[in-house]
């Protein structure tokens, strides 16, 4: 039960901060929002059991990806008027396009009871650590392997194309 | 009811005083260790020695005008140094300043909370402490705070790389992340790993300095060349928050310090029997006597060291103390790989 009420005003709040993201006009504040919205989001998480998880959130999107983006919009004029489209309202019909797909999809989820199927039939691998922190890392660098070594592949291939990027004769 | 309530709120209580006192009396303690450095006396006009400054101090900034200037983004300029105090204060739940004792029956654990990613925590929290710098230079509407801000967050951004590279040693010698369970790999491994880890222990303590901005690195405040830094539009007791967050995030620092290299609570030689007379002293005093040490030590920097340069400052985070953090995992791992 109270781990209900925690849940739905958690939720309440990243949605409420999420609208507030995309409707405030000012793009500082609107990055702050953000903030506010992953650190309710790294809430969700440690409501989940996934402290591991809520602190890394807390760390790469709310510690340093936002910070970044705060620098951008800091440091660009965003003053000047968007520029003109040929059709004002183009943007608007994809967005609810996309958000009309999204909203079927997860309905015909819903409704079909997949979430509940695979989750009886697949037993989850047996993890011989305890500890948050100790189970992700095993299961990373068991089950995981391959996925996680191609993300940090591609995390490689970013930081030498910035050095690219920024370096143009080396 | 008394085990999971009472004990856990009188414990947050009295740590948030004890850090709020303690930052005005650090405060003090700078003013005087600086004067001495300098053959002065310091503050001695306000109770015995001077006493009694910080009390007056804090009574003259809260009574003094709060300004916020005409083109300041007003919301944004009043959270700014709230969200600078803050997490330097929440970062004292993870920090134990003893193991579990027992008060009139109770057994009473000397720190707020043990969780499994204390380690982590505080650097996340570290890392969200950059927001109040960046806001409150951006939101004054005024050029020498904004260049002063972005400064401060490059230099923040910088050496929190390196400081994380090497505190991942310290956790790869201790095998956990949990501050109490760092403590007790001291215990068990019978060395502090000042001793066992002598680069990260340099490399974390000139970090901390730059994460604090204090001298030699306190670029973000260079009078000369920006006026007073990012809080110069800031007046009364919004200034006296930045002021007091450095202070938090110096006692942090030394905190943090004390519990990965110097064993936290422990005392010195907690292994030998022959030692064994030091238990009387009480572990949270113990943490303190270390604590104490680091913070002296900032201050002696202070009073020692010209400041450096902004692309010297660059070089070293960079070139020098990444890559040597980097160089240190490395061998702690080859080392530990084959010890065991």
């Amino acid at each position: 039960m109270a781990e209900a009420i925690a849940f739905y005003t958690l939720a309440a709040f990243i949605l409420g901060f999420a609208v507030l993201v995309i409707t405030t006009k000012n793009t500082v504040h609107s990055v702050l929002f953000l903030v506010v919205n992953f650190l309710f989001v790294a809430a969700l998480y440690v409501l989940l059991g996934a402290q591991f998880l809520a602190v890394i959130q807390v760390l790469v999107y709310a510690g340093g990806i936002v910070v970044l983006y705060l620098f951008v919009v800091m440091l660009v004029n965003l003053k000047r008027p968007p520029e003109a489209h040929q059709d004002p309202h183009r943007m608007t019909k994809i967005g609810a396009s996309l958000a009309a797909a999204i909203l079927l999809e997860v309905a015909v989820i819903a409704f079909s009871g997949y979430v509940s199927a695979p989750a009886a039939t697949v037993a989850p691998p047996p993890v011989p650590v305890t500890g948050n922190t100790e189970q992700v890392g095993w299961l990373l660098y068991t089950n995981y392997l391959i996925p996680f070594e191609i993300a940090s592949m591609l995390l490689l291939v970013a930081m030498i194309g910035a050095i690219i990027l920024a370096k143009r004769e080396l | 009811m008394v085990d999971t309530v009472v004990i856990p709120l009188l414990k947050i209580l009295i740590v948030l005083n004890a850090t709020l006192v303690a930052v005005t009396y650090m405060v003090l303690l700078e003013r005087k260790v600086i004067a001495w450095a300098q053959s002065r006396l310091g503050p001695m006009r306000v109770g015995p020695y001077g006493i009694l400054q910080p009390v007056a101090d804090a009574v003259k900034l809260m009574i003094k005008e709060d300004i916020t200037p005409v083109r300041a983004d007003r919301w944004v300029f009043t959270a700014a140094p709230i969200m600078s105090m803050v997490p330097a204060l929440i970062v004292f739940a993870v920090i134990p300043f003893g193991p579990t004792v027992t008060i009139f029956g109770h057994p009473v654990p000397l720190y707020i909370t043990d969780i499994n990613v204390g380690l982590l925590y505080i650097v996340s929290v570290a890392s969200v402490g950059v927001y109040g710098i960046i806001l409150a230079g951006w939101s004054s509407n005024s050029k020498y705070p904004l260049l002063a801000s972005l400064r401060a967050s490059a230099q923040l951004i910088s050496y929190e790389i390196a400081v994380t590279m090497t505190l991942v040693s310290v956790i790869l010698m201790a095998g956990s992340l949990s501050m109490v369970g760092i403590v007790n790999a001291q215990y068990n491994q019978h060395v502090w790993y000042v001793f066992a880890q002598p680069v990260a222990f340099v490399i974390v303590l000139i970090g901390g300095l730059a994460e604090t901005n204090r001298a030699p690195f306190d670029l973000p405040e260079a009078e000369q060349e920006l006026t007073g830094g990012f809080h110069t539009e800031y007046s009364g007791m919004r200034f006296a928050l930045f002021f007091l967050a450095e202070y938090a995030n110096m006692i942090v620092v030394s905190s943090v310090v004390t519990t990965l290299f110097l064993g936290g609570w422990l005392p010195p030689f907690p292994n030998l029997s022959v030692f064994h007379f030091l238990y009387y002293i009480p572990s949270w005093i113990w943490f303190f006597i270390k604590s104490f040490l680091f913070l002296y030590l900032f201050i002696w920097i202070r009073a020692t060291l010209p400041r450096y340069r902004y692309d010297q400052l660059m070089r070293l985070g960079w070139k020098v103390l990444i890559p040597l953090g980097i160089a240190n995992l490395i061998v702690t791992g080859i080392v530990k790989v084959l010890m065991s």
